[in-house]
């Protein structure tokens, strides 16, 4: 996914001469077919966060579309203020690629993991959020950023994640995507998650349980009408993100439901990560089942929600 | 190894007094502060000579055409010193006079901080302090990668640059060769709780600059002649610069001058007004 982005960007920077690549300190190697073509567009700035987001923000006044690309943590926490003021209080077109959003650095522990990135940028006015499932859907959404006229964050995963961005699929900002109907319960997840919950639909299929998968590969801006839908047609909607339970998307549905609400008869069950510092290492993969994530547990859950245990 | 000292000692101003267009635009601030009842009254005037000599005879720009793509862009990087930006502002006539009597009230343009897209003229929204070099490192690079002539000039207060991302920004500078790059310092020697020595002490302030690859000038920031040669000087090719403007802060108000409690003040009575206003005609 991360691949596919930054390929996108080279893409992006052959056709429209406003496109700008800025990174911190990258590993050897990164865009070297950016700077091959586009020498006079790629900068590498070091490991100077504030920098690279005020910089971005005078080339953006200026006329240009930087991306921005280093690791989630780093990109968002780092430089929250640059961003908040020099980006979105301008409302400049400048994109921000969070490498490893979530649990994806897993063995780096606490200091390099983004379970809070998108909890951080929803609550700035002008941004848009991103979290795409699959490299596929990646290249769908980077060819969209382009002419979007505020501030873009993209939350990318680890790379090889399953595909489940339907072939000739077209994504719309702040559309959802639905990837499986159903009648007895609707996951709305995000990111890489929308692969997990489709598996868990499978497993909930042949206990009998027909659940409907909803993609939201857009955070923000947030598509209320997918969720209301949701909401009346569905006795319980369970969301599903690698992300903090404080900020992301089970807290943005559940403040869409509360403001648009009372559904009396609606169960919401919001699935994520605990309000605390990861303890352990290992993988992605680990972290995730550790914290009920992994599509056997989500499933035995919901179960449990619906049934008692 | 430094190409040669350039801190032998701090400079205190030794400025002729104040002419009439340096008090003219004294007079605007405290207009300004009349109108809003507050004010940062010590961070903006230390600034009136600066502002004043690069709107007068350096920046090239058009108050009716402010956002002409060939202008110079200057950023009053420290925010709170915007009475000073205001006032000269509205000298050159980028909004009415008169908005200075609307300064920080419900639906004016002009808030405690400026803020781009309200204010004809204003580059970029500050206040949070640390942000300006930056956006003028982005407004060089762009400069130069479009072949425009357009200078990009940062005012930065003595205070602001204890802020970790201004040397960001210098080194980035530096690195990019940014000689449409020019750095002020509004050295007034003065921040919020008290003198720079002691709260966060930035000497030596030249040689930090050239160390960061800077061509250093330091002038007496309320001498417009010494300012205006300051700003004139063709930059060393490939090499930003950075003027450090010795300043006073408060300059011109004596209640104010070299005061720490008058770096933010609100409820000024109408008799010390009137005090400040005389105190203009005097000097």
């Amino acid at each position: 996914m991360r691949k596919t982005s930054l390929n996108s960007v080279t893409k992006l920077a052959k056709k429209d001469k406003r496109v700008i690549f800025i990174g911190s300190d990258l590993g050897a190697g990164t865009m070297d077919e950016f700077q091959k073509n586009y020498p006079d567009r790629f900068f590498m700035e070091g490991i100077a966060e504030q920098n690279m987001i005020g910089m971005a923000a005078g080339l953006a006044m200026d006329g240009y579309i930087p991306y921005l690309n280093t690791i989630a943590s780093f990109i968002t926490r780092r430089c929250l203020e640059q961003i908040t003021i020099d980006l979105c209080l301008h409302n400049l077109p400048v994109r921000l690629l969070g490498n490893g959003g979530g649990l994806v650095y897993a063995p780096l522990g606490p200091t390099h993991l983004a379970p809070d990135d998108i909890a951080l940028m929803r609550t700035l006015p002008n941004m848009t959020i991103v979290a795409p499932s699959d490299a596929m859907e990646m290249a769908a959404i980077m060819k969209e950023t382009l002419e979007l006229p505020g501030p873009v964050y993209i939350r990318l995963g680890k790379g090889g994640d399953p595909v489940v961005f339907p072939k000739g699929g077209k994504v719309k900002i702040g559309k959802a995507l639905e990837l499986r109907e159903g009648r007895h319960a609707i996951f709305i997840s995000t990111g890489i998650m929308s692969h997990r919950a489709l598996v868990a639909a499978e497993m909930l299929a042949k206990k009998g349980l027909d659940c409907a998968v909803i993609h939201f590969h857009t955070i923000k801006p947030l598509d209320h009408k997918a969720i209301l839908a949701a909401a009346s047609e569905f006795p319980i909607i369970i969301t599903l993100e690698e992300h903090s339970s404080v900020g992301g998307l089970g807290s943005a549905v559940s403040e869409v439901l509360v403001d648009n609400g009372p559904f009396p008869r609606l169960k919401i069950l919001r699935l994520s990560l605990p309000d605390s510092f990861q303890k352990n290492y290992g993988s992605q993969d680990a972290l995730l089942e550790a914290a009920g994530l992994h599509p056997k547990n989500i499933a035995k859950t919901l179960l449990n929600t619906m049934f008692g245990a | 190894m430094l190409d040669q000292p350039t801190t032998p000692k701090l400079i205190y101003p030794d400025t002729p007094s104040l002419d009439k267009r340096s008090r003219y635009l004294r007079k605007l601030v405290l207009r300004a502060m009349i109108g809003g009842g507050r004010g940062h009254p010590g961070s903006a005037l230390s600034l009136i000579e600066i502002l004043r000599t690069l709107y007068d005879d350096i920046l090239d720009i058009k108050a009716d055409k402010p956002d002409w793509n060939k202008r110079d862009r200057c950023i009053l990087s420290k925010g709170h010193g915007c009475l000073a930006l205001y006032a000269i502002l509205a000298d050159k006539d980028f909004f009415p006079v008169t908005e200075l009597d609307n300064f920080c009230h419900f639906d004016s343009i002009l808030g405690g901080h400026p803020e781009r897209g309200k204010i004809p003229g204003v580059e970029a929204s500050t206040g949070a302090l640390g942000h300006g070099l930056s956006i003028g490192v982005g407004h060089a690079i762009a400069a130069k990668l479009q072949n425009r002539k357009s200078r990009s000039v940062v005012v930065m207060g003595d205070g602001e640059i204890n802020e970790g991302s201004v040397w960001e920004a210098a080194m980035t500078a530096s690195k990019h060769r940014l000689d449409n790059l020019i750095a002020v310092i509004d050295y007034n020697k003065l921040q919020s709780y008290g003198p720079t020595k002691q709260v966060m002490d930035m000497e030596p302030m030249a040689d930090k600059w050239q160390a960061f690859g800077f061509t250093v000038l330091q002038v007496d920031g309320h001498n417009v002649a010494e300012l205006k040669k300051a700003f004139k000087k063709p930059p060393k090719k490939n090499r930003p610069t950075a003027v450090i403007c010795h300043t006073i802060k408060g300059k011109g108000l004596p209640p104010a001058e070299n005061n720490p409690t008058w770096h933010h003040k609100s409820r000024i009575t109408d008799e010390q007004f009137k005090q400040l206003h005389q105190a203009l005609e005097e000097n």
